[in-house]
């Protein structure tokens, strides 16, 4: 089967290489691609918005934290199916049990996280926490700088 | 007071203990390791003579794996459970040692991680035991998850292979049989209060010798179920494919020796871990967290929490998910922890890296950090025919995490996806089928989860089950020539049921099931995620939405539509929301129907569940949403209110110009309405969980653990199991207290 075809011929012919750790990441205007919606200026170690560049912070902290933030009616995106004056269960979530969190650039508005949550539950603000200096070590170490433009985009 | 044992008399009763255990419990040793074992020297030398063979250990590794698919294909042709015939099921090979090595390349890949425990039990514990031993042409079984795999609705057998007297392999099968003898029909019961509500359990046992089942046994399995012909035939399928691996691997050790043969299966062990250290090793470093939240026990409406943070550090990922709900000791929800880390391994075998060959070490590099007594790592005494309410969650939990750090990575295999649908949405049976026999199983239906959104493009409507990649849901005809079940709707995608977002989910579809002809029948329904979803997205989409039950009662639809075939609606918001039959009660309800029995012509009514959003829904295509319309999957309301897009709705034509403007405004809204974190944190966060909300699990502390309360807690170290009182009881009270507050007006 192909599957273990691969498999073998890159060991084959690896040996004892290690693939390019940064192969297949995206670096625009010198920053790493994180996300969708984010990245990292190794540099100057801050978060920003991939889609209008927003400097949202430290990377080394929360990102969320410069985030802007709305709490939704859960009915406003997943309206009900069946007649909710007949019927307990309607196929939209029940209120009082689940909010829906919206958190979008503050810039540029795109909305770049969603969660949903019960009524007062911790935010997730650690959602995304890197360790900036590995991060760098493999920019360096694999011969790009965030300022070189290299890698490829998927 | 006692005095102190002299070291020979302590060795005494050691020695004493040793000799005369009690009773073989599942092996925590064996129960808690998911590590490929420590070659052996026989396995040492075999891939000394033959590891720089690399052209033939391929040919050897291609025909071990053709003969996997084989035995798959075998017994999906031959296994009359509908769980067999629709692909729910492997075939494998294991090491000398009883590490999974090799498995079909289709079917349920959970299998692929958690089937190796009850061989290496019978390696430990039987083997050498003079009353049972392990010989050529022994036969195992085992189906009790507290010694390995799923649940107990799953049978596997296994053979070992010798060769000139050693033991070179185990060859065998894992079905998701269905019947089993529990509480409620059809094997996964939903009811169960304690393990032995659950049915049959067996530890790994000898159930046959000279590659023929003891009649004695197979009796006695038979008797432990309501359906013995499928019993006995579930199992003769199983030995017959597992037959047939033996002969490929006897065929290979006379082609290349034995020597060969040791070397691939164990090579491909310990290539599978390398290339998966190699590959993690692209992650950046780092950790994320998402929190889950389970809505019910399939009995009640309770919030189950699960936590996850994942750390990735070098070559190694820890997926902990400690400060997760308590185990509810009387509700069949629970997880037994061996069950989960096979859930989470085919994660990375099914969404992450599919190229990898199916086996236990694409897991090997990962650890899983749990509570002890919780409900993702539940003790023996819990029930657990229905882990996959919690396990799946647990699955979700890090599906929703690891996108954060495999976006950025270095090698990735697949595109990034969202969330799968998770939950096994379809009707388990019970009762007389037109051949006038008992039958319990479940339909093949649960195949059809909706897929998630991915990076690049839409989730694919209803095409596989979370489990597996390659699953069928089975022919409606077929089946209604086995049961006296009808699905007047058997497949009819829901609008807007989907996670919507920049690419949004698959559909699932809807079925209108109902019966006649029989004695008795019945459904059972284990879905949760009625009030709170089950699923979600990420990086801005949204979740797809809730799935109840909804039943049409005291109404025989066969006879109504005698004279007035006009009544019947074909989609579950028309009929209840017209309610198109008179006198007939209609409900809606959570989607944990435990079995009950039904009348003929009465309509039972669920929802295939849509996959979770990718992206902010502003960013969708508006060619994509004019394709949805013309294909009639998205509403007016959701083109309009959620995507801002405008169009002809007669024509399908697009507006851009309007369509920009329309999102340009809601852009300008969102900034609007939306608030700061650290202000929105300070109103929104509250220190306890609601009063009115029954929570379980850790709040803000994962080191404390809520029972149900803002008030009752406990330390996740020192976890209380938590013990629900009866739904009828509940009821009891609340209408005895309605009765008392009208007795006192």
């Amino acid at each position: 089967m192909s599957d273990t075809t691969a498999m073998s011929d890159k060991k084959a012919m690896s040996g004892d290489e290690t693939m390019s750790e940064l192969s297949g990441v995206t670096i625009e205007d010198g920053k790493v691609a994180i996300t969708e919606y984010l990245s990292i200026d190794l540099d100057k170690e801050t978060w920003h918005c991939r889609r209008c560049d927003q400097n949202l912070g430290s990377a080394r902290g929360p990102y969320k934290e410069a985030l802007v933030v709305y709490e939704r009616e859960p009915a406003d995106i997943h309206d009900p199916v069946i007649d909710p004056k007949k019927y307990a269960f309607t196929y939209s979530p029940d209120p009082d049990w689940c909010r829906i969190i919206e958190y979008y650039c503050p810039q540029c508005a795109t909305q770049m996280e969603v969660e949903y949550l019960p009524p007062g539950h911790p935010l997730t603000l650690n959602d995304l926490v890197l360790d900036i200096d590995s991060l760098k070590a493999r920019h360096r170490a694999d011969g790009q700088s965030a300022d070189s433009e290299q890698g490829s985009s998927k | 007071m006692n005095k102190p044992q002299a070291p020979s008399e302590r060795s005494l009763i050691e020695q004493f203990l040793d000799d005369n255990v009690l009773f073989l419990g599942p092996d925590p040793d064996i129960m808690s390791d998911h590590s490929v074992s420590i070659p052996n020297d026989r396995e040492v030398s075999a891939v000394k003579a033959w590891g720089d063979r690399a052209d033939d250990i391929n040919l050897i590794r291609n025909r071990l794996q053709t003969a996997c698919n084989e035995s798959f294909d075998m017994v999906e042709q031959m296994g009359a459970a509908p769980g067999a015939k629709w692909g729910d099921l492997i075939a494998g090979i294991f090491s000398c040692q009883g590490d999974l090595s090799m498995s079909s390349a289709g079917g349920v890949l959970i299998f692929s991680v958690l089937a190796q425990h009850p061989v290496k039990f019978a390696l430990k514990y039987w083997k050498d035991e003079p009353t049972v031993g392990i010989n050529d042409g022994d036969i195992f079984m085992h189906n009790d998850a507290r010694y390995g795999n799923i649940h107990n609705t799953d049978q596997s057998l296994c053979l070992p292979v010798f060769h000139e007297g050693e033991i070179v392999c185990f060859v065998g099968t894992i079905v998701h049989e269905g019947e089993n003898g529990a509480c409620e029909p059809g094997g996964m019961p939903g009811g169960a209060e304690s393990p032995y509500d659950e049915g049959l359990k067996m530890p790994p046992l000898k159930v046959g010798e000279n590659f023929e089942f003891r009649k004695d046994l197979l009796t006695f399995l038979q008797n432990s179920v309501r359906e013995p012909k499928l019993q006995l035939e579930g199992m003769k399928s199983k030995l017959h494919a597992s037959l047939r691996i033996k002969k490929r691997v006897e065929e290979i050790i006379k082609d290349y020796g034995v020597d060969a043969f040791l070397a691939t299966v164990r090579g491909t062990l310990t290539d599978t871990e390398m290339e998966v250290r190699r590959r993690l090793r692209t992650w950046p470093d780092g950790k994320v967290q998402s929190n889950v939240f389970a809505d019910s026990t399939l009995r009640e409406n309770v919030l189950i929490k699960i936590r996850c943070e994942v750390i990735k550090k070098d070559d190694e990922l820890i997926i902990d998910l400690r400060g997760s709900s308590p185990q509810f000791l009387n509700r069949a929800n629970n997880t037994v922890l061996a069950s989960m880390k096979g859930m989470l391994a085919q994660l990375f075998l099914m969404f992450v890296w599919p190229d990898l060959p199916r086996n236990q070490a694409v897991f090997a590099p990962i650890s899983v950090l749990t509570d002890p007594g919780s409900a993702l790592n539940c003790s023996p005494e819990a029930p657990n025919a229905q882990s996959m309410m919690t396990f799946f969650p647990a699955f979700t939990a890090v599906q929703s995490a690891i996108p954060k750090l495999l976006f950025a990575a270095g090698y990735r295999s697949t595109d990034i996806i969202a969330c799968w649908y998770n939950m096994i949405t379809t009707f388990v049976y019970g009762g007389y089928s037109q051949h006038q026999e008992f039958v319990g199983n479940v339909c093949a239906d649960l195949n059809g989860m909706g897929g998630a959104a991915r990076a690049t493009r839409d989730g694919e409507h209803s095409i596989a089950p979370i489990f597996a990649s390659m699953a069928d849901i089975g022919e409606q005809e077929l089946i209604e020539e086995e049961v006296p079940m009808m699905k007047l709707v058997p497949h009819k995608v829901m609008v807007d049921n989907c996670g919507f977002g920049k690419q949004r989910g698959g559909h699932g579809y809807q079925q209108i099931v109902t019966h006649k002809d029989t004695q008795a029948w019945g459904y059972m329904v284990n879905t949760i995620g009625a009030k709170f979803p089950s699923t979600y997205g990420i990086f801005g989409g949204y979740a797809p939405g809730c799935y109840p039950l909804c039943k049409v009662k005291d109404v025989n639809v066969f006879e109504v539509m005698k004279d007035n075939r006009d009544l019947m609606r074909f989609t579950i918001e028309e009929i209840m929301n017209k309610q198109p039959f008179p006198d007939a009660t209609y409900s809606s309800h959570h989607a944990g129907l435990q079995f009950e029995l039904a009348e003929q012509g009465e309509l039972y009514m669920i929802t295939q569940g849509g996959g979770g959003g990718y992206g902010d829904i502003l960013e969708r295509d508006p060619a994509d949403i004019a394709k949805d319309w013309a294909d009639g999957i998205v509403s007016k309301n959701t083109i309009e209110n959620i995507y801002h897009v405008v169009m002809d709705y007669g024509t399908g034509a697009l507006d851009q110009q309007a369509t920009d403007k329309a999102r340009a405004a809601e852009r300008k809204a969102r900034l609007a309405r939306a608030k700061p974190f650290k202000e929105f944190a300070a109103e929104w966060t509250k220190a306890t969980p609601p009063e009115n909300l029954p929570f379980y699990g850790s709040w803000d502390d994962p080191a404390v653990l809520h029972l149900g309360s803002p008030d009752k807690t406990c330390p996740a170290d020192a976890i209380e199991p938590v013990m629900m009182p009866d739904p009828k009881d509940v009821e009891i009270a609340r209408l005895k207290a309605e009765l008392a507050a009208l007795k006192s007006i």
